[in-house]
């Protein structure tokens, strides 16, 4: 009979299953680790290597005096003075018609769609806009180069590039918004028609204030993609190197067109202009993308 | 305010599917009605088609009368909107608006029926929270979000909201069901005040409780799925638990069965 000392109590009689990792766990672990790595890396390395090489490329023409505030009227190929204040103004205002087009449609279809929408028109809306968002941009703008100013006569100018952008963004403004709204719970809704609140206002105060950040998001982020698109001014305006206030007739320059157009300069100027563009567009859609999650965060209903 | 209902021989459908048959009672006006029975024996269904809350599913239809105050609600003319400010109505899971304070929350049904004075909104809201016990708990914090509070002042809120339209019915999903004892309870005292001055129909699941608040309690059943579900019988809450007249009855509240 052995006696029982106290290190013996002390000791497990054996080890706790829950210590060891056998080895072919171990062995998968670590291969699953370096595989899911490996693809984080390979995923990240194209992104930076473009960000590295814009930066570098595009910064001297940003901190240079007159690139905000200056167009290029005037300034000859070779010369490296000048900026695109005429193109930021041309992206931007192209954008803006666009947005104020598509976002109240879009908006007001996603509500038909998720609120009323029942049966075959609802059905065929929602294939239409599935068809509308595999729209490659060229052949939205060359839709309304044909309905618009073959047509109908309209001169090109940069509305007409606005009309393209409203095409590219209403799927994407009517997807997101669906999403949104189908996300409010039905209980909100059946709780306010409980108090007697008919459908249309349950709508506009209960159901669109609770959707209203992931709304604004999403149309932030139709804004930020719809701004870089080429297709539309590259068919339906011409470009301009000076600064062109009217969006219904003229030319006029927009980032993606002054790049393009700056291509055929041989010049080093051109590449320097080409670089400094595309970063000025790069910040241009950040600055939405980080507007974007700043409201979503600030918007976003308190708990 | 209080309003009698009267239930005349009425069919629910859900496009196809029967899903109550035949159903006949009356609710008595300043009394609570109870309906119990096993899930999917279409208690909820009845008592969703008092507010015309059925038609809003999608093929949802109603047939046979139901009348408040001798008016059949489903008449060609009446209006559902106008309907539901008359009866209202609580769910089971607390649903404040997110998007709105407590105060927006009580008094969001008149706000929406276009009701612009401040003072008698706020004179509203108070008497809401105040006859839905909860005004002592949060009078410091009406400005706060309603989501923020607890479950169970979440659904007093809820019933507030319904109380400050002043309707002349309250129907209540098993309005206890998603909370905890003492919540339960702050809720079924509440039922006992509210009944002085409101017809009040509860769908529950707790024989106890419908045992304790109720006035009159309808037994409801379906003989297997798939068939539609019917009303065993009505009465006194006393006598339903005590003596039922049907089998069935006996059987559901002794726990044989259900």
């Amino acid at each position: 009979m052995s006696t029982v000392t106290g290190a013996d109590l002390e000791r497990p009689a054996s080890e706790p299953p829950t210590r060891r990792i056998s080895l072919s766990r171990r062995i998968k672990d670590n291969v699953a680790t370096v595989l899911v790595s490996l693809a984080f890396l390979i995923a990240v390395v194209p992104l930076v290597w473009v960000l590295v090489t814009v930066v570098s490329r595009g910064a001297p023409a940003l901190f240079s005096a007159d690139w905000w505030g200056t167009s290029l009227s005037g300034i000859l190929p070779e010369e490296y003075e000048g900026g695109v204040y005429h193109a930021i103004y041309g992206t931007l205002i192209q954008a803006l018609i666009a947005t104020v087009i598509a976002v109240p449609i879009g908006i007001l279809a996603a509500i038909y769609l998720v609120e009323y929408g029942r049966g075959a028109l609802a059905r065929t809306t929602s294939f239409m806009v599935d068809i509308l968002a595999g729209v490659p941009s060229i052949v939205a703008a060359l839709f309304v180069f044909a309905a618009f100013i073959s047509i109908l006569g309209a001169p090109q100018s940069a509305f007409m590039v606005s009309l393209a952008l409203v095409l590219l963004m209403l799927p994407v403004v009517i997807r997101n918004t669906e999403e949104m709204l189908r996300l409010v719970p039905d209980r909100l809704r059946e709780s306010a028609y409980a108090l007697g609140i008919p459908k249309w206002k349950t709508i506009l105060r209960i159901v669109l204030p609770t959707a209203f950040s992931g709304t604004v998001t999403g149309v932030m982020l139709a804004i930020a993609r719809i701004m870089g698109e080429t297709a539309p001014v590259l068919v339906l305006v011409g470009y301009s190197r000076a600064i062109n206030y009217d969006p219904f007739q003229g030319n006029m320059a927009s980032l993606p067109l002054l790049m393009y157009s700056e291509l055929s300069n041989p010049e080093a100027a051109g590449q320097y202009r080409i670089w400094g563009a595309a970063l000025t567009l790069i910040i241009i859609i950040m600055i939405f993308q980080v507007g974007a999650s700043l409201l979503s965060r600030f918007s976003a209903i308190p708990k | 305010m209080a309003k009698r209902i009267d239930l005349k021989d009425v069919d629910i459908y859900y496009g196809a599917f029967h899903a109550v048959q035949n159903v006949n009672l009356t609710v008595i006006p300043r009394s609570v009605t109870a309906f119990i029975g096993p899930s999917g024996c279409g208690k909820s269904t009845v008592l969703r088609t008092l507010n015309r809350m059925h038609e809003e599913i999608a093929g949802a239809r109603v047939e046979g009368e139901i009348l408040l105050d001798g008016e059949n609600i489903y008449d060609r003319g009446t209006d559902a909107v106008a309907v539901r400010r008359t009866i209202g109505m609580v769910f089971q899971m607390p649903n404040p608006f997110p998007t709105m304070s407590v105060r927006d929350n009580v008094v969001a049904g008149l706000k929406l029926q276009g009701v612009r004075d401040k003072k008698k909104l706020d004179e509203v809201c108070e008497a809401s929270l105040r006859g839905a016990n909860l005004w002592k708990e949060v009078k410091d914090r009406l400005d706060k979000p309603g989501g923020g509070l607890s479950g169970g002042q979440q659904q007093r809120l809820c019933i507030a909201r319904a109380i400050a339209v002043q309707p002349d019915v309250l129907l209540m999903d098993e309005p206890c069901s998603a909370l905890d004892p003492i919540s339960t309870l702050a809720i079924e005292d509440l039922i006992a005040d509210l009944k002085k001055e409101y017809t009040i129909v509860i769908v529950t699941h707790n024989m106890q409780q419908a045992a304790r608040v109720s006035d009159q309690t309808g037994f409801f059943n379906l003989e297997a799925t798939g068939k539609p579900g019917h009303l065993v019988e009505i009465d006194d809450t006393e006598k339903i638990f005590s003596n039922p007249t049907q089998q069935a009855t006996e059987d559901y509240i002794s726990g044989r069965f259900g």
